[in-house]
Parts: structure tokens; sequence; C-alpha cells
């Protein structure tokens, strides 16, 4: 792997639209049963302007950053190489459907771990008017050419 | 489910120490087949069993990220979504979904620290009694 790839910033992600049947699939698929996932005026109700996304699910915008970093030649990251060694997201607000969210990857750090590589990448998400919505940051290990 | 585990929960007198939230997830085949379409995670070892042998792992996985979905749920149905601000995992050990019988994850969540306006709830994920996630925790706003 390539060591000069920390501090690497790749460019903004096109705009996602977060749908309203998007997070209430998502939702679904992670056992979600808070009704402002799911009902939109239960969500309303709370005060957001249509259903709210479960915590975790930024990782469907970080993933569209994962991929610039695994399609950069120089970077020199092989998914079947690669496992997921922590995950965190640290949030302003929640997403909510109808945002539109751009996602942008910085590499925080590159180091050596007994043969593997651990490349540490934080994904700052931010909603149409420039605003912070979450950081989600992952530690990825990939493992040595020989392993 | 207790008393406390609903919405509007009294969040400004917590202790360090309190369950807050205790749940046993059931994971299918169905369910990984599910997260995969609804996150784009299309990783082949987390349905095909072929592919999980071919590269060495005891049976199809759970997608990390399912396990650390799912597992702050109680969570979220004690505290009301709004109140998540961070939350982190490791993922330390996997989890295997059987055909038939699939995988029951087991979470326990305690309140960790209390700070001003702030709790740290911490998870214990286990899987057939041995945890499958390291430090996960959750912060939750108090003063909402």
């Amino acid at each position: 792997m390539n060591p000069e790839l920390q501090g690497r910033q790749y460019p903004p992600t096109e705009p996602y639209l977060v749908g309203r049947e998007k997070v209430r699939e998502f939702a679904r698929a992670v056992q979600a049963t808070h009704p402002e996932h799911l009902d939109v005026e239960a969500a309303r109700a709370a005060g957001h302007a249509d259903v709210i996304a479960p915590p975790t699910f930024p990782i469907v915008i970080q993933q569209l950053t994962w991929n610039q970093l695994l399609d950069d030649p120089e970077a020199g990251i092989v998914l079947e190489r690669i496992v997921h060694g922590d995950q965190r997201f640290t949030a302003t607000r929640p997403i909510v459907a109808g945002d539109e969210l751009t996602a942008q990857l910085t590499v925080t750090r590159v180091r050596s771990l007994g043969g593997n590589d651990m490349v540490t990448c934080e994904t700052e998400v931010t909603d149409a008017s420039g605003a912070h919505v979450v950081t989600a940051t992952s530690s990825l290990v990939v493992a040595g050419e020989a392993a | 489910m207790s008393a406390i585990e609903q919405d509007g929960a009294d969040l400004t007198r917590l202790e360090v120490g309190l369950v807050v939230a205790e749940r046993e997830i059931q994971l299918s085949r169905d369910s990984l087949v599910r997260y995969a379409g609804a996150s784009g995670d299309f990783n082949a070892i987390h349905y095909r069993d072929d592919v999980a042998a071919a590269v060495g792992l005891p049976g199809v996985l759970a997608h990390g990220m399912l396990t650390m979905g799912a597992a702050v749920q109680p969570v979220i149905d004690w505290a009301g979504p709004s109140r998540v601000l961070d939350y982190q995992v490791r993922f330390t050990r996997p989890v295997v979904v059987d055909p038939e019988s699939g995988a029951a994850l087991h979470v326990v969540a305690t309140v960790g620290t209390v700070e001003d306006g702030t709790a740290r709830i911490d998870l214990k994920v286990t899987f057939a009694e041995q945890t499958v996630l390291g430090k996960a925790q959750v912060v939750v706003a108090t003063d909402r």
C-alpha cells in the first residue's frame, strides 16, 4: 500500500438525494422499530420534516467515497483484502428524507500493523446548504500481499 | 419491555451502571439479503456459502454494519432517535449465520458515564456467549 496516501482528500461526491422509501427500507433492514424512522406523521410530530434515518444510514453515502479510494490506482487497495476494523458516526443532526447530501473522504492515517496496513478515513457529510450533518470514520485493515 | 424503554424517558437522572435496555436480536439469511439490498453492500461472503468457504470463513457472516445497525436499536427505542449524537464500534468477532437457525444476538445497554448534557451508553453485544463488538458506545443527549 502507498504510505503517501495519508492526508489525501478526494473530491466531494455528487449530491445524494435521501428518499423516504430508502430510509424506511434501511430502517427495516436494521430492525428499527421507532416510528420516527417509518411514519411521516410521527416524524413530523417530533419536529422533523420527514422520516429520519437510523444512525448507521450514513454508511450508504460513505460507501460512495470508499469507492473513490478503491478506484484510485495510486492507493493500491484491493477490495478483497479489506476487513472493516471499526466504525464511528458523529452527527450534528439526524439525516432526514429529502436531504441532498454530499460526502468527502480524507485519508487521515496510514500505518503498518504486523504485515497488514491500517487505513483510517474520515468522510464528512454535508447538506445542500453546506452545513455539517455527520462525520463517518472508519478503519480498514488491508491484508498484506503475502498474507 | 421495561417501563423506561420508551420515548420521553427521563434522561436527566441516569446513574452509571444502570441497564437502560436489553434485547435479543434474531438474524436470518433473509436479514442479510435484506441488509445487502438496503445498504448496497453486496459482498458475496454475506449470502454465498461457497464464497465464504473459499476465503476461509467458517460460514456466511452477517455484515458488521448490520450488527452495528441492529445493536443500537434498543437504545433508540429508549432514548428517541434524535438524541443519538455519536455511535462507534470495533468489529472484533464475526457472526456466522446458520442457513436454518440463523444467529441470535444479545444486546445489553448500560450507562457508562454521565456528563453535563450527555451520557455514554455502553453496549455489550454477544453471539453464542461471545462478545462480537468491542468499544460499542453510544453518546446520547440528556438535556433535550
